[in-house]
């Protein structure tokens, strides 16, 4: 179990990556653009790759009537975020020392792995909520309004994961440093409910042992 | 029978033909197979790189050239001592200043030589310099933006020929006068020449730090022709060396009365001692009139200041500094090789070069060997100073650069080729001819410590039959060798603008990767930038407005303007509010007296526009900057003089 506790302090210190490294990346190539536009999602904003990137995104995004990337103060989420990240992570070593100590029990860190899933959950949905308003939600009186194949007006969502054409862009978006480092810290913390439960396992069985030898 | 014996003979006949097509044939095909490595040699594949940057001079076009190496494709025109509409250079009102001298306001100079920054003798690609011929100055082109940063005027100068060559470090960029005048200018009979008339050689001096030049002295010597002049490197550092010709002095039909010597001068100075000299308080602070005219990258405008002064330096009051070398027949190219050994002087009027050896000459000045003087000047004797001679077979050498490998390469303007010889040896190893009448060549960084010697770029001044007819104007015609063999092989023909004389290539990765994309906007001084969008307007001051225009895909800001009057003089300063790499936009107004602009992302130009009719004028971008670049239009109103209209400007309803 003391293992596994160190194992569960350890995991959530990787949350703390979110504030050095972006969480997301989304890329923009087109024939003219042979360097790449990107975006940096962080938790608690957004960065252009480039210095000017995000200048660049929005002067070619007001053609198709898309609002501008918001800036910091201009989303609730980034101000939420990093809270919400920084409680989780001193919720996670808390219950690793407690479980140092043999003060909780490894139910208790398969219950932050659990919670933090759903919290992650939740943040992807909103995040992909706003790219969903973000591409679709329009200017009625943009320069350049496509329309697919049905009629509908064409719609600009950027992928949540993967690669889309959209227009002349090449638009790839994927996880970026910040989320890897959630993910084998969230992994960590399984890992360290597996071998808490192991433990217990082996402890119960030890002393059934020493019942019966008695 | 007989019909049969004809038909038989017929068909051996035929035969015949087709065997000896089929032999001509094979002829062809082996050369095409030679022709297709030649052409791999120089292809550049689309979006690939040159491994080359050369710069050619432009000559009557006043500017300077960029090109890629082997592919010959130009990339750009530098404007430098040339209005060019193109971009609004000289035009504007930022650039207008880098074109005044001590002569008012010159649009337009001759071009000849270009020479890239050095440090320890090799090419260090922070800037490039070029002379202006006709009214004597020397540019500094910065070759982070490949834009010209500054200009100086050289006084008491005349057919600033023999320049701008830089020493090992560009402590100095080196301008002489090809045409020796009364100093200081005053009025005298033509014919009094001889005596009189004298030629400046100016040592000016380059901030290690920015490249700002200053004419730290002037070395007035004999009134001989200072044709062009290399600095000494290695060994030789230290010293100068300039070719003369007309020697005899002569101030008409120098034709013939210039070339009756059979021996001009390599005039040999010592610029650290003349240096040392002028560092004590030597020389003499003789009044001037000179512009040097200053680009500033922060504020995108250039400033023009008028200096009143320039030291001067009798080379008789600096004993040891000023050697002459007697070098036959009215030398031209004066090259020195990368060891700093040797020094060339190609007799243009002789089959033969000449080759000083510089340790020869450090001999005969301690053994005070002297065959004479000129003007006071000793003349080392010919014998004394000589390392060797090349007979080349060939007519009219004028200028030598070097690979690096020992082998020099020379060209022969009237036997039109390139003749590759080594040095210390003097044996001539092969021999190319060029199309046609070529003058100067070129190896990347052929005139340094440290040559890339890979290619050899022949500049010739007759084109002639080369390319497709086009009346009886042409562009130059240049040919580029393969030089990484024994045997130098043609590899390939292209058209030059302008009239190259010299050029200087450098290798593209020292220069590439520091290439300016943009100018920040947020580091604009320019005192009539508008930064954003909101921070445009139209002020009035008397008769002169004042616009404050932004750009930016795809829109003017302001687009509508109203309270312009006829005999108001418009100022458009329109600054790009872009940040992204080749973005530029246009800007063009109807009845402009003057050019376009060409605005690149954070930059402000500014054009003035006087209407002289009333009516709703319009302006637009002329970049193709975008999808909706059609739309990138705007009007000015211009009403009567004596209208009362207010001032009034807007962008969208």
């Amino acid at each position: 179990m003391k293992n596994a506790s160190l194992i569960m302090i350890i995991g959530p210190l990787f949350l703390l990556g979110l504030f050095a490294f972006p969480l997301w990346n989304i890329m923009l190539g087109a024939p003219q653009y042979p360097d790449p536009l990107g975006m940096n999602i962080h938790i608690s904003g957004i960065e252009g790759v480039s210095e000017f990137d995000l200048q660049n995104i929005d002067g070619l995004n007001h053609y198709i009537g898309m609002k501008t990337i918001p800036k910091s103060g201009e989303m609730w989420e980034f101000d939420v975020f990093p809270k919400v990240i920084i409680g989780m992570m001193i919720l996670g070593v808390l219950i690793g020392l407690l479980g140092f100590f043999g003060k909780l029990d490894f139910k208790w860190f398969l219950g932050w792995f659990v919670l933090m899933s759903v919290l992650g959950v939740l943040g992807m949905y909103d995040f992909n909520a706003w790219l969903t308003d973000y591409g679709s939600n329009l200017d009625p009186h943009a320069i350049i309004k496509v329309v697919n194949e049905d009629g509908t007006p064409m719609t600009y969502k950027p992928p949540l994961l993967g690669y889309q054409k959209m227009l002349n862009f090449d638009v790839t978006s994927l996880p970026s440093i910040g989320a890897y480092m959630m993910f084998v810290g969230m992994s960590l913390t399984l890992l360290a409910s597996y071998m808490g439960w192991k433990s217990k396992g082996t402890k119960v069985k030890q002393q059934s042992k020493e019942v019966l030898a008695a | 029978m007989k019909k049969h014996t004809y038909l038989v003979m017929g068909l051996l006949g035929f035969a015949a033909l087709l065997t000896s097509c089929g032999n001509g044939n094979q002829g062809k095909g082996s050369s095409g197979a030679l022709n297709s490595s030649n052409a791999e040699k120089v292809y550049v594949a689309p979006g690939e790189h040159d491994e080359f940057y050369a710069f050619m001079s432009g000559g009557y076009s006043g500017n300077l050239t960029v090109y890629g190496l082997p592919s010959g494709r130009m990339f750009k025109e530098i404007p430098v001592f040339s209005q060019f509409p193109t971009s609004g250079y000289g035009y504007s009102e930022e650039t207008k200043p880098m074109l005044n001298t001590s002569h008012g306001f010159v649009p337009w100079d001759d071009s000849h030589h270009p020479d890239i920054s050095q440090t320890n003798g090799e090419l260090d690609g922070r800037w490039i310099f070029i002379n202006g011929n006709n009214t004597p100055r020397i540019a500094r082109i910065s070759l982070s933006t490949f834009e010209t940063e500054e200009i100086i005027e050289v006084p008491n100068s005349a057919g600033n020929h023999s320049s701008s060559f830089v020493t090992e470090n560009t402590e100095y960029v080196v301008a002489g006068t090809r045409f020796s005048v009364p100093i200081p200018q005053r009025d005298m009979p033509i014919n009094q020449y001889k005596g009189n008339f004298q030629g400046s050689l100016s040592f000016i001096s380059v901030d290690p730090e920015h490249g700002h030049m200053d004419i730290k002295f002037q070395i007035i010597m004999p009134g001989f022709n200072y044709d062009l002049s290399h600095p000494g490197r290695g060994k030789s550092h230290g010293w100068f060396f300039f070719t003369t010709y007309n020697t005899e002095e002569a101030s008409t039909l120098q034709e013939v009365n210039s070339s009756q010597n059979d021996k001009d001068f390599i005039a040999a100075i010592n610029w650290k001692k003349v240096e040392e000299y002028v560092n004590n308080g030597g020389g003499t602070k003789m009044p001037a009139n000179y512009a040097h005219n200053v680009y500033d990258e922060s504020t995108h405008t250039a400033t023009t200041t008028m200096k009143k002064e320039v030291v001067t330096v009798n080379p008789l009051d600096v004993p040891g500094a000023v050697f002459f070398l007697p070098t036959p027949k009215s030398p031209h190219g004066c090259d020195v090789d990368p060891t700093g050994q040797y020094i060339i002087g190609n007799g243009k009027l002789s089959a033969d070069l000449t080759i000083h050896s510089f340790d020869n000459m450090i001999a005969a000045i301690e053994g005070k060997k002297f065959d004479g003087e000129a003007y006071g000047i000793p003349i080392l004797k010919f014998e004394d100073v000589l390392a060797g001679t090349v007979k080349s077979g060939g007519l009219g050498p004028l200028h030598t650069e070097f690979d690096g490998e020992g082998n020099a390469y020379t060209t022969f303007f009237i036997s039109s080729e390139v003749v590759k010889w080594k040095l210390g040896t003097w044996e001539v190893i092969d021999r190319k001819p060029t199309y046609y009448s070529v003058g100067h060549l070129m190896i990347p960084g052929g005139n340094s410590r440290k040559p890339f010697g890979k290619y050899v770029v022949a500049l010739n001044k007759i084109t002639k039959d080369r390319y497709l007819p086009v009346g009886p104007e042409m562009e130059h015609s240049a040919q580029i060798y393969d030089i990484s063999g024994d045997k130098m092989e043609l590899l390939y023909d292209f058209p030059t603008h302008g009239e190259p004389h010299y050029a200087a290539g450098i290798p593209a990765e020292l220069l590439a990767p520091k290439s300016k994309k943009f100018y920040k906007l947020a580091d604009n001084k320019h005192p009539y930038a508008t930064l954003g969008a909101a921070d445009s307007k139209v002020v009035r001051e008397g008769k002169e407005v004042h616009i404050y225009m932004s750009t930016i895909r795809s829109h003017f800001t302001p687009d509508n303007i109203e309270g312009v009057k006829v005999g108001d003089k418009v100022y458009f300063h329109i600054t790009n509010q872009e940040q992204d790499f080749d973005v530029p936009h246009g800007f063009a107004v109807i009845g402009a007296n003057n050019s376009e602009l060409l605005i690149m992302p954070g930059q402000t130009k500014t054009l003035v526009w006087e209407p002289k009719q009333v009516g709703v004028w319009p302006f637009y971008c002329t970049d193709f900057c975008s999808a909706l670049h059609q739309e990138m239009q705007g009007y000015v109103r211009v009403s009567p003089a004596n209208s009362n209209i207010e001032l009034s400007w807007s962008l969208g309803d």
